[in-house]
């Protein structure tokens, strides 16, 4: 009844790495940060080319057969035993947690579960799996995080972020009012109700500008393209990145820190 | 109050999601009434369960609730032999329709002309005041949430707190012009106002009807748990008491109502327990003194044995009605109970109504969450609300071949248009060179982006295509 608990893999050799659609096409620098962080730590990098999507937008609209045919691609590409990393709680959630009731009652069923107990959100890999160790480069700075619904609630990673962050000496934290309220992006949600989804977002921009902090980061570009696309169309004066880019700017350079 | 928002249940069409949405949300009072009170009870919900094993409790809560759902024939007919045996006599209704027709016959046959109701979401469902009233027959609220929206001729917008979505000067103007009282923003002045003008309702009244939180099958007992005290008044001071509960709410034994209880009112109000606790287990025996002489339970089925019928649905027959679900969802703090225009208005409600009313008139109930999953994080006996608003867009637009859609009404959302799209995207994302292809001719032509993209940008920009893909720039990387 209870989630199952999370049982972490020894550090691997190597990762297979999901980017998603959203990195590869609007934020392929989040992408290209993990890939480093991940090097830096040691761990050989795969990229399979034939990957697109995980089927998640499909998956949500109630378009299951849509969002099978979508996910079945993507089933052949990790055939090796080494864990599956990606920068994403959303399209993370989908794979770990949703993927073996899509596939239930078909022949990959079987390996749509075993492909989903190797799927990890990346910042939650740097931190229980690779142990990671920042050294901090950058000027003080102070930036608040948003920690996507489905990171934190289907991937169990709340905690990840601000500790990550907390690694950063010169990175001064600072929490919003309801930190763990929905930003209201939810995929088709934002333009199937785009009243509703903008009252949220409004709220949430509201909140994070209140900090005082001119930054923000977070786990998932839908999120992060939600938030900061509101600020810049209205003016607010908060602009957003993607946790992984923060973390690798601050720290390039630095060979250390391997763990 | 804006029209749309407030108007009386008779002429609502739950189609009419949007209209209403956009009415609340730019109600400035709406918003503010139900972000207030929205706060406030998540807090006290917070501060309840400090110190508690939460997850362990929830596991507990979910396991009784499953229990009792996977042996629901049985503990009814348990149920009914032990209510029996007891004195208290038992009723079946299929749907709302027939649950009111129980309860009118009941009064006829006492030539009772005035009925008083303690809170009952099923009685809401049943429609029962609007109902007895065109039998002739009055009813009266008297929980105070109610007995304000009865005022109004609205209808709830939160199941354990049906006026919350007014302030304390509205409900002030509200009684002064319908029962005139004394403008006043004094809550107690208030209260006791209306207490008094109820209190001779409850001496007067032929009957007494109420709802049932547990019913317990071992012993016959029907739990009811309140703070005002207008339940205990309800099924005790008129000579006839009527109960109309929904059949999930039996559980096997005592000691099961145990921990839901500590889950139910912790969840719903952060309290501890409520103000009352009420067994009800006969009619008033010989030598008793007070208590109804005639107890009765309408078991309301309404869609209920349909939900049962499916492995995964059933899950929403778990529900306790705590409306912490609705305290957590950030739709429902936008939009407020009303727009939702169901009885059961936020997470439950979406998952629940379209059973009750069909997914035709319910179609834009399952799509009107972000699936952020507050409500299933909060939720006491841990339904999947989240899983099973994807289960209802799939039965909603009859999306899967392999598990063909069953609630009534499904497909009323799929439109041709859509349905293509989502082919031609399957489409283009199940063939990798295609994409790859499409995606590196997207970034290459970046320029040419449009600058809107629909109602995405009537709030913000439009995400800005990378000059090359994380796929291009993997390949160039050698990977």
């Amino acid at each position: 009844m209870s989630d199952p608990i999370k049982v972490y893999p020894s550090k691997p050799q190597k990762v297979y790495y999901f980017g998603t659609c959203l990195v590869d096409m609007f934020y392929p620098d989040a992408g290209i940060a993990g890939v480093e962080l991940l090097e830096r730590e040691g761990i050989e990098v795969i990229f399979p080319q034939g990957q697109t999507c995980c089927g998640q937008p499909a998956y949500t609209s109630g378009y299951h057969d849509e969002a099978r045919s979508v996910a079945r691609a993507q089933l052949d590409l990790f055939p090796e035993d080494w864990p599956i990393v990606v920068p994403s709680g959303s399209c993370g959630g989908m794979m770990r947690k949703h993927y073996p009731s899509l596939f239930k009652d078909t022949p990959e069923a079987t390996q749509a579960a075993e492909i989903a107990g190797r799927v990890w959100e990346l910042t939650d890999f740097l931190l229980n799996v690779c142990h990671i160790k920042l050294e901090d480069l950058g000027e003080p700075v102070t930036v608040a995080m948003h920690t996507s619904c489905s990171a934190r609630r289907e991937m169990g990673v709340a905690e990840v972020g601000p500790a990550l962050l907390g690694q950063l000496k010169n990175v001064n934290l600072v929490e919003q009012v309801r930190p763990e309220e929905c930003c209201g992006f939810g995929g088709t949600f934002a333009v199937r109700h785009p009243e509703i989804s903008g009252a949220m977002v409004e709220e949430k921009v509201g909140t994070l500008v209140d900090t005082g902090a001119r930054e923000f980061v977070t786990t998932d570009c839908g999120c992060l393209m939600n938030i900061a696309g509101y600020a810049e169309k209205n003016g607010k004066p908060i602009q957003g990145q993607h946790i992984l880019s923060f973390l690798w700017e601050r720290t390039r350079g630095n060979t250390g820190g391997q763990s | 109050m804006s029209d749309i928002t407030a108007q009386s249940h008779h002429h609502i069409d739950v189609r009419e999601f949007h209209p209403r949405a956009h009415a609340a949300i730019h109600n400035p009072k709406i918003r503010q009434n139900f972000r207030k009170a929205m706060d406030g009870l998540m807090a006290k919900r917070k501060a309840a369960f400090e110190g508690w094993d939460l997850e362990t409790l929830r596991d507990l809560g979910a396991n009784i609730r499953l229990k009792a759902l996977s042996n629901l024939p049985d503990l009814l007919e348990q149920l009914e032999q032990k209510l029996t045996e007891n004195g208290i006599k038992v009723h079946w209704a299929v749907d709302g329709d027939e649950a009111c027709r129980i309860v009118r016959d009941i009064c006829m046959a006492r030539d009772a002309k005035t009925v008083i109701k303690g809170k009952s979401m099923v009685s809401e469902e049943m429609e029962l005041n609007h109902y007895l009233q065109d039998q002739g027959i009055e009813a009266l609220e008297s929980d105070l949430g109610e007995y304000i929206v009865q005022l109004a001729d609205e209808t709830p917008s939160h199941i354990i707190m049906p006026a919350i979505h007014k302030n304390t000067g509205e409900i002030s103007e509200l009684m002064h012009e319908k029962t005139g009282t004394d403008l006043s923003n004094d809550v107690e002045y208030l209260t006791a106002s209306a207490r008094q003008q109820l209190r001779e309702k409850f001496m007067n009244a032929d009957v007494g009807v109420s709802g049932v939180n547990f019913a317990v099958a071992e012993t016959g007992t029907l739990c009811l748990v309140e703070n005002e005290g207008n339940g205990r008044m309800t099924t005790t001071v008129p000579p006839c008491h009527i109960a109309v509960t929904g059949i999930e709410k039996v559980v096997p034994s005592l000691e099961d109502v145990s921990a839901l209880l500590a889950l139910l009112t912790r969840s719903a109000t952060g309290q501890h327990i409520t103000t009352y606790f009420n067994m009800i287990s006969s009619p008033r025996k010989g030598e008793e003194l007070d208590g109804p002489e005639e107890v009765h339970v309408v078991l309301v089925d309404n869609g209920r044995s349909s939900i049962y019928q499916d492995d995964e649905l059933l899950d929403t027959l778990r529900c306790i009605r705590c409306g912490a679900c609705m305290n957590h969802c950030p739709v429902y703090t936008r939009v407020g109970g009303h727009t939702y225009g169901t009885t059961y208005p936020g997470p439950i409600g979406k998952i629940l109504m379209p059973h009750l009313i069909g997914l035709d008139e319910g179609r834009h109930l399952p799509t009107a969450s972000s699936l952020c999953g507050a409500c299933g994080e909060v939720c006491p006996v841990k339904i999947p609300i989240p899983d099973l608003l994807v289960r209802l867009r799939q039965e909603s637009v009859d999306g899967d071949r392999l598990h063909p859609a069953k609630v009534r009404g499904h497909g009323a959302k799929r439109s041709t248009g859509e349905a293509l799209i989502w082919k031609g995207w399957a489409w283009m994302h199940a063939s990798p060179g295609i994409y790859r292809l499409g995606t590196g001719v997207a970034a290459k032509f970046r320029a040419l982006q449009p600058s809107k993209a629909g109602a995405w940008t009537d709030y913000r920009t439009a995400p800005k295509l990378a000059a090359k893909t994380l796929h291009q720039r993997m390949k160039e990387r050698g990977q």
